[in-house]
């Protein structure tokens, strides 16, 4: 990567610091030129929220900024999120013809959060809600499915209240997100801003399944929306699994978003240790780099299969090996090692391609560490989901986000509509929004 | 290497390239630094009699790009504010120190005999190669019936330039203003005079922008603005036809003329001497980029020259002037219509919405894999140019010549115009 949009800047990378810096307006405005207004653009298309990418930048252009902000956010309301956190060369910027052109797309993302920063900065409340329905809806997860959904309702008239397990809202975004995308409070601030809107009620620390039921929410609330994400996580299904020293990547990620202490059963802070991360997604790697911005003394990242099959885009890949993570290929887990209670190493097994399959080649390698980290993918977890039909170990939708309940609707993590990632969960919440909406008005 | 001496006037200069009166040709600071960089000649900053005029301070506006490029500029400054002894003494020096180099001395006066005679005839003293009667200054001067109050009436004109052609035996250079309706009654009366050669064009009237905070035009002193002179590369295409009109009107055809406006590079220095200019001024590309833009126009020029084959100016010097003709002379039967190269097309649809919202509806959109085809359909395309210069790919669409088999048919001869005069053969 070169240019704008390159990897860490040349930076090492730390918890407190922008990956990505803001744009000076000087910048913004020499970016801002280089966008073509295309005609039904490629970026838009590419864009799972379709902001009206040339006609915000447009308006950085002519100086009207926070015209900018309020059309980005017309169209996502997580638009600041999204400007840090989107993988934005696998989505909009691969899009930009601009790419074709001279091999360097405008740089969509920090245009957005140019525009976004400078509307928070001002403290405006672009929008004003519809005139108030009677009609109220019960969104249960607080993260960006759950938040945009809320949001559309409140400005088409209904009220929202929004059941959230955890003790803050914003989902992932508050407690998933790497740090150095998600500097500050910005999570915090935008579900401020968010909630700012009115019409819409909170409630923390109230879980589906725990503290409240489907059938009493259907029955109380005039429809139902899920955005519960996917709060399961999966095991290795190896021995030592249980060992000080072994946690979940989410976990450990969540802690330092919150920066309190790392899960206990890490033992102790990171500071100093030799990590080793299991997985090949975005989580992998995001808990690899963290865990060097945290003090690792090394980290390895260690995937089943090559680097062509990650989950993690190439771009963040070259961030992880800049950063200094070993990436290392071919290598399932088949053993954590433990001395005196504690992790000492892992055992893993090489893998290779055979006629198609994935399969273990019976040759080992050991590597010695004090923490493994397990990040090979979260799941639904099925608590106070009874009484909907799942496909493909999520909830069941049609097109319109319904699910096989009627008046219950879900979106996010935790159906099946495009990657999982924030950009798609705000998409898959203003969606049905509007299903509920004409649901509700049916 | 091609040889880039220049004459015009009996004024030479080792090239074409000279800087036109303004603040890059203030003093002997500048004019030696500029030399020094390369420049082929000077027009000193215009002289006026004593005591010098006193400018206001803020005094230029600016016309930006998104990029911030400057494409248009502005300025309410006047004439030299340095004593004329001063001017004088610093001609002299630097014609001594740089005798190959072209310094003409711009000067403007009140509209009496004595005034402009008795300027030219201090100046001639100093061994300066010609004179430029400054006819032009659209702000300032001619509220005081300056400027542009003698170079907007012919007469005027005409009556100053038969003064100072008397007065001296320097080569007298007229410099024209844009502020008129028709560029060819002042550059009539200016040969009528006895005018050895024609500038032009001046800076044009203009607001350079409005500020909206001091509700204002700019530049704004002291919460008031006026209108001044424009310049820079906007002014170019205006001040292109208006040397064209000279060139080709038959009065004034042979007048030689040094062009001036907008010109930054070879290639625009280029196209005034492809319309019969024997030199070119240069002020505002200056003062964006400083002196050293000389070394490229010198350098492409003669690179340009030697790639066509062009040993000396004359070689190419008036070239396109045949070709510039009057609308009702232009072949009705040329047909050309716009062509888009599929592989360099980069998918940004510019050309379709333009073509679609306001020309022809003559591009469309064929849906494709990965991404959209553009395609001009021949039928609807009238050959206007206007997708090629909204593509924003180099010779990602052209323009080509159809063959029709038809003969040239001018406007006059055509069978739709009512008023049609029937081609000579036709009549009889
Ligand atoms: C470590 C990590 C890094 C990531 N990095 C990126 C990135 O850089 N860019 C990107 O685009 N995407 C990234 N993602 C993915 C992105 O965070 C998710 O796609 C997105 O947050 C999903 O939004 P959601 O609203 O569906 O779910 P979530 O964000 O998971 O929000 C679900 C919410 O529901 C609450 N909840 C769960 N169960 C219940 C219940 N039973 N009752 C009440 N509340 C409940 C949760 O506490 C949570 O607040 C990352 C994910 C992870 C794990
Ligand atoms: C600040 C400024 C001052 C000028 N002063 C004079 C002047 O004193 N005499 C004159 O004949 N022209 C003057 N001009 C006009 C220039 O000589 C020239 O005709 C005009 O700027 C167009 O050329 P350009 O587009 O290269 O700038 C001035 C222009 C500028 C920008
Ligand atoms: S594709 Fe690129 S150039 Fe075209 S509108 Fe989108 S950002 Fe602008
Ligand atoms: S040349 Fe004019 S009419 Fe023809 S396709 Fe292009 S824009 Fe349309
Ligand atoms: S303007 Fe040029 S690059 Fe853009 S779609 Fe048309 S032909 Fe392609």
């Amino acid at each position: 990567m070169s240019g704008v949009n390159g990897a860490a800047h040349g930076n090492q990378l730390s918890l407190d610091r922008d990956l990505v810096p803001p744009f000076t307006a000087l910048q913004a405005m020499a970016e801002s030129s280089r966008c073509l207004y295309c005609y039904e653009a490629a970026c838009v298309t590419a864009c799972p929220t379709a902001i009206d990418i040339p006609g915000f930048i447009r308006k950085i252009g002519t100086g009207n900024v926070k015209g900018a902000a309020r059309t980005i956010l017309d169209a996502n309301i997580m638009g600041g999120t999204c400007a840090r956190a989107c993988p934005t060369e696998v989505l909009c910027e691969q899009a930009c013809v601009r790419n074709k052109a001279e091999a360097e797309p405008v740089a969509i993302g920090r245009l957005q959060r140019y525009a976004t920063d400078a509307l928070f900065k001002a403290g405006v409340q672009p929008f004003t809600r519809q005139a108030p329905t009677g009609k109220h809806v019960a969104v249960v997860g607080g993260g960006p499915a759950g938040l945009a959904c809320a949001h559309r309702l409140a400005l088409l008239g209904h009220e929202v209240t929004v059941f959230e397990a955890r003790a803050k809202a914003g989902g992932l975004n508050e407690y998933g997100l790497a740090a150095y995308k998600m500097v500050g409070d910005f999570a915090q601030r935008e579900v401020d801003f968010i909630l700012s809107l009115g019409g819409i009620s909170v409630k923390t620390g109230m879980a589906l399944g725990r503290d409240v039921t489907l059938a009493q929410l259907r029955q109380d609330f005039d429809a139902v929306f899920l955005g519960v994400g996917l709060a399961g996580i999966n095991t290795l299904g190896v021995a030592g699994e249980d060992l000080a020293g072994v946690a979940d990547a989410v976990d450990v990620i969540a802690a330092l978003r919150q920066r309190t202490a790392p899960p206990v059963a890490v033992a102790g802070p990171l500071a100093g240790r030799r990590v080793v991360v299991i997985g090949g997604g975005n989580t992998a790697v995001d808990a690899a780099i963290q865990s060097l911005c945290a003090g690792a003394a090394e980290v390895t990242m260690a995937y089943r299969r090559g680097t062509a099959e990650m989950g993690a885009t190439g771009h963040e890949q070259d961030l992880a090996r800049t950063q200094g993570v070993v990436l290392r290929t071919w290598l399932a887990p088949r053993e954590i090692l433990g001395a005196g209670g504690a992790v000492s190493g892992i055992v893993l097994e090489r893998m290779a391609m055979d006629a198609g399959r994935l399969v273990g080649t019976g040759e080992t390698v050991t590597i010695p560490c004090d923490v493994v980290l397990k990040a090979v993918g979260q799941k639904l977890a099925p608590g106070g989901l009874d009484g909907l039909a799942l496909a493909g170990g999520r909830i069941q939708v049609d097109e319109t986000l319904a699910t096989s309940l009627p008046g219950v609707y879900a979106g996010g993590d935790c159906i099946k509509s495009g990657e999982d990632l924030t950009v798609q969960s705000v998409a898959d919440g203003k969606a049905a929004a509007f299903a509920i909406d004409a649901y509700l008005k049916a | 290497m091609a040889d880039l001496r220049a004459t015009i006037a009996g004024i030479t200069s080792p090239n074409p390239f000279w800087l036109a009166s303004a603040p890059p040709t203030d003093k002997e600071y500048n004019i030696v630094r500029a030399f020094k960089a390369g420049w082929g000649g000077v027009v000193w900053k215009t002289l006026g009699e004593d005591p010098p005029v006193v400018n206001v301070s803020s005094r230029y506006g600016a016309l930006l790009d998104s990029n911030r490029a400057l494409i248009g500029f502005n300025n309410i400054e006047l004439i030299t504010d340095r004593p004329l002894e001063v001017n004088l003494r610093e001609i002299a020096a630097v014609k001594k120190a740089w005798p190959d180099r072209a310094v003409v001395v711009s000067l403007m006066a009140v509209m009496t005999e004595a005034a402009w005679a008795g300027l030219a005839r201090r100046i001639e003293p100093t061994g300066a190669d010609g004179l430029e009667l400054n006819f032009g200054c659209p702000h300032g001067m001619c509220e005081r019936g300056m400027g542009s109050a003698i170079g907007q009436v012919p007469e005027m004109v005409e009556q100053v330039t038969r003064w100072v052609k008397n007065a001296t035996r320097l080569p007298v250079i007229v410099k024209l203003t844009p502020n008129i309706t028709n560029v060819l009654w002042s550059a009539e009366a200016a040969k009528r005079g006895g005018a050895d050669a024609v500038s032009l064009i001046n800076t044009i009237n203009s607001i350079a922008s409005v500020d909206l905070d001091a509700m204002a035009p700019t530049p704004t002193v002291g919460g008031k603005g006026t209108h001044g002179g424009y310049c820079g590369p906007a002014v170019k295409p205006i001040a292109l036809n208006m040397v064209a009109e000279i060139v080709r009107n038959p009065d004034t055809r042979g007048l030689p003329i040094s062009g001036i406006g907008g010109i930054g590079t070879w290639r625009d220095a280029a196209e005034f001497l492809a319309l019969g200019c024997g030199s070119v001024q240069v002020c505002t590309a200056a003062m964006t980029h400083g002196f050293r833009i000389v070394e490229d126009m010198i350098d492409g020029l003669s690179a340009w020259m030697d790639e066509k084959g062009y040993r000396t100016l004359a070689d190419f010097q008036g070239r396109a002037v045949p070709n510039v003709v009057n609308w009702n002379d232009l072949n009705m039967n040329f047909v050309t219509k716009a062509k888009i190269d599929k592989d360099l097309c980069i998918d940004c649809g510019r050309c379709h919405i333009a073509c679609e919202d306001t020309s022809h509806q003559a591009i469309r959109i064929i849906p494709a894999e990965g991404k959209r085809l553009f395609e001009v359909v021949d039928e609807e395309c009238v050959g206007c140019n206007l997708c090629a210069h909204v593509c924003p790919v180099p010779d990602c669409i052209t323009m080509h010549e159809q063959e029709t088999g038809r003969p040239y048919l001018t406007w006059p001869e055509h069978p739709q115009n009512p008023a049609r005069v029937l081609p000579p053969k036709a009549a009889e």
